[in-house]
């Protein structure tokens, strides 16, 4: 058995620490941000790009994407050479691949920002983006299995496994999710509609939390808990167990958010159940990380890390409990649409995904400088103010949460409903307050740890080139008792089919058949496709964020119905290319829009909502009434929806503009009726077009003539 | 979205997940047996990777 003398790459792990660190305050910096937009929307400054739907999408990718994304690879890359005991596969796939992400994340938030979106949660990027994150994602890939295959331990242990599910479920989603048609360089259109893409787009908005942040840091968990503690994990039988039943269980809990919505029942009932099974994986995770600790809490008052990862891994414990219970559909009623469903996030993204990044961070530099760390003072400072963060965080959400529920709910004692929903807004304001102040403490304690770790830096010496030696691999020996799982741990690529094989059951069990099936979605004869005015209306609420405020979707309750009309059927959402349903109402369901204010509401409100809602809090967004359509773009809108099913006539994308300016010369004369002068050519008329047209086709009386209204 | 070969009717389609359920089920019960049956020493040695021990 020879002995083999090789070096361990740090560099690759401190660069991608540092971006860690850089992405991890800006993000928060967006968060904090977008949440101080809610009491004060004059911070939008009047100004497109820092309006709250476009900075939202910017706070949510940094934060998962850029912070979390390279909190992830700042970890598998550290641990999995020292697992494997051998050097990354390839120097130069690991440059590429830390390039590649950071020049995705700069792209990112510029296109973001310039209202370049797909306007799907969390699959926002357009499609070239789109296609570089496949390709550094295949980087990521190569250099993962690479060095998993020339490596000198025979044993894979379990935080491989769960690098190798992430790797394979993250393509996975990714490439499904993103089927898309492009329009222009920076435009395309979903390639799934209505209630399918809604189911599609849930399927790897979950998964993602599953796959990007769930599973890759229960990795880094099994790793950097035990090297911190120098114990070893609980049960590592645990670890088998609930690996793969948290990979099989996860990917089928998507339809948790889209319960009482139009998505059919049978997929909502598989979400529910799936979504509690759910829980007894997860909290095995959990319990193996707590009861790593058994005996050894004396560890835990003395060292920051091991505070962090405490605090991290019971916060991954609070929130895979309450996540199901919102899944259960009598608390999802209340919850769906609310502030309740922020603060969970931010139970996990805050308490779970950030506490690990900082813990292992803080375990990392000291390590990798050969010193120790500069002030054990600040990284316990640094713990209280982001737990107590937290707190703050999240409590003052939950009132909000609950408060506004009950107010969208309450009816008077004669069958009215007793709450306008401006006032559920401007009722919780106090906690949008708070809940902003919890995020700053959270964020100063994150500014904390980067100047306590850069003296660290300073005093020490940093090792780029780790020496190791072990002995080469040694031939496994088949005859003797070798139990399943050793035989598929020595073979990475036949665990990374199964795991793939495992994961793709739940999707295509649930998915598959609303494509098959001719009749899954009823159609609705008055239903028909978007005008060409209308069309582009749609893209520019696509491009503002509308839908980050505002709904598309009501749901078979009372006070919905009767706040908002009739509930909506998934048949009138067939043309929708993407889905609007929205998470979130800071803003009323916009879903039987059409019809209810006059065109010159609309245009005031666009101007300044508060000249038609005094008290609103959404942001002005003058440029709408400035900017000139873009018809030029009409004919390639029309054809690529042609091509994705919408029954245009053949040829209409040559005379769509006539229609265009017919319907936007109708709008502007209904605006000169009310007094407003106005050329037919600017966005705001198109947008009038599409909130007039939202949720008013069951209303009509059957049509005769198939002509495009 | 497009397809060609739709189905007409979805009466039957139940053997789909049941066939799902059984492989789910099937697995796990080998996965779970094989856990239990599996060399305690073998266990401690792999659960020790990560700690810095010198190479056996």
């Amino acid at each position: 058995m020879q002995i083999e003398r090789f070096y361990y790459d740090n560099k690759i792990v401190k660069w991608f620490g540092y971006v860690t660190m850089l992405w991890g305050i800006v993000g928060m910096m967006a968060g904090l941000y977008v949440a101080i937009q809610f009491y004060a929307p004059g911070a939008a400054m009047n100004f497109a790009p820092t309006t709250f739907g476009r900075m939202r999408p910017v706070h949510t990718n940094a934060v998962i994407f850029a912070f979390v994304g390279n909190s992830i690879f700042t970890g598998v890359y550290y641990s999995l050479q020292r697992l494997c005991k051998t050097r990354m596969f390839s120097d130069r796939l690991s440059w590429i691949h830390f390039w590649g992400w950071q020049l995705i994340i700069v792209a990112a938030a510029i296109t973001l920002m310039m209202g370049y979106t797909t306007g799907k949660e969390y699959a926002e990027l357009e499609w070239p983006i789109d296609i570089a994150i496949a390709a550094i994602w295949i980087v990521f890939g190569i250099n993962l299995f690479g060095t998993i295959i020339k490596r000198r331990e025979n044993h894979l242990y379990v935080a491989i496994w769960f690098y190798i599910a992430t790797w394979v479920t993250v393509a996975m989603l990714h490439i499904v999710n993103s089927f898309e048609i492009p329009v222009s360089l920076m435009k395309s259109y979903s390639w799934y509609a209505g209630v399918q893409d809604a189911l599609v787009q849930w399927w790897y908005g979950h998964n993602a939390v599953a796959f990007f942040l769930t599973t890759p840091i229960l990795g880094l968990m099994y790793y950097f808990l035990p090297k911190a503690a120098n114990r070893p994990v609980y049960s590592y039988r645990l670890s088998i167990i609930h690996f793969w039943a948290l990979i099989f269980i996860y990917i089928w809990a998507g339809p948790h958010h889209l319960l009482y919505t139009a998505l059919p029942d049978w997929a909502q009932s598989l979400g529910v159940v799936f979504s509690i099974m759910l829980i007894a994986p997860s909290w095995g995770g959990m319990l193996n990380g707590l009861f790593t600790l058994r005996g050894a809490w004396d560890k835990v008052r003395e060292d920051p890390v091991l505070k962090f990862f405490v605090v991290a891994v019971t916060c991954y414990g609070m929130a895979t409990f309450e996540g199901p219970m919102l899944s259960l559909k009598s608390v999802n009623a209340i919850s769906h649409f609310t502030d309740w469903t922020i603060a969970h996030v931010h139970i996990g993204g805050l308490g779970w995904n950030g506490f690990m990044a900082f813990g292992m961070l803080y375990w990392l530099v000291p390590k990798m400088w050969g010193t120790s760390i500069y002030s054990k003072k600040m990284a316990n400072n640094h713990f209280w103010l982001g737990t107590i963060g937290v707190v703050i965080y999240a409590v003052p959400l939950y009132w909000a949460g609950f408060t506004q529920a009950q107010m969208w709910k309450t009816f008077t004692a004669e069958g009215q409903l007793k709450f306008q929903f401006l006032e559920t807004v401007t009722h919780i304001l106090p906690m949008y307050v708070t809940r902003s102040i919890g995020g700053s403490l959270y964020l100063v304690g994150a500014i904390i740890m980067v100047v306590n770790l850069a003296k660290t830096i300073a005093k020490g010496n940093f090792i780029a080139n780790e020496a190791a030696e072990a002995p080469a691999r040694e031939v496994p020996d088949s005859a003797l008792r070798e139990y399943w799982h050793r035989w598929i741990e020595k073979r990475p690529m036949t665990l990374m089919v199964f795991s793939l094989v495992v994961v793709a059951i739940g999707g295509v069990l649930e998915m598959i058949p609303t494509f098959l099936i001719k009749s899954n979605v009823p159609t609705i004869a008055n239903v028909k496709p978007y005008t060409p005015l209308e069309l582009h209306g749609r893209d520019i609420y696509v491009r503002e964020g509308c839908y980050t405020c505002h709904s598309q979707m009501i749901r078979p309750f009372r006070d919905e119905v009767a706040r908002y009309g009739e509930y909506s059927k998934a048949g009138e959402f067939i043309y929708d290319h993407p889905f609007q349903w929205g998470s979130k109402r800071t803003g009323p369901d916009l879903a039987r829009e059409g019809g209810k204010y006059p065109d010159s509401w609309h245009y005031n409100h666009m101007l300044d909502p508060r000249i038609m809602s005094p008290g609103s809090i959404m942001p002005n967004y003058p440029w709408l009434l400035d900017n000139k359509l873009d018809t030029a773009s009409t004919p390639a809108k029309i054809r690529a929806m042609q091509t994705l099913g919408v029954p245009y006539p053949n040829g209409y994308d040559k005379i769509a503009n006539t229609d265009l300016c017919n319907q936007a010369a109708a709008i502007k004369k209904s605006l000169k009726k009310d007094k407003i002068e106005t050329t037919a050519d600017v966005e705001i008329i198109a947008v009038i077009a599409y909130l007039q047209r939202l949720g008013k086709d069951i209303k009509m009386a059957p049509q005769q003539d198939d002509a495009i209204k | 979205m497009k397809f060609i070969h739709y189905l007409e009717k979805i009466t039957g389609i139940s053997i789909y997940p049941l066939a799902s359920f059984c492989i789910f089920g099937l697995f796990f019960l080998a996965m779970l047996i094989w856990v239990f049956a599996a060399d305690k020493k073998t266990i401690r040695e792999i659960s020790r990777i990560p700690l810095d021990e010198p190479f056996q």
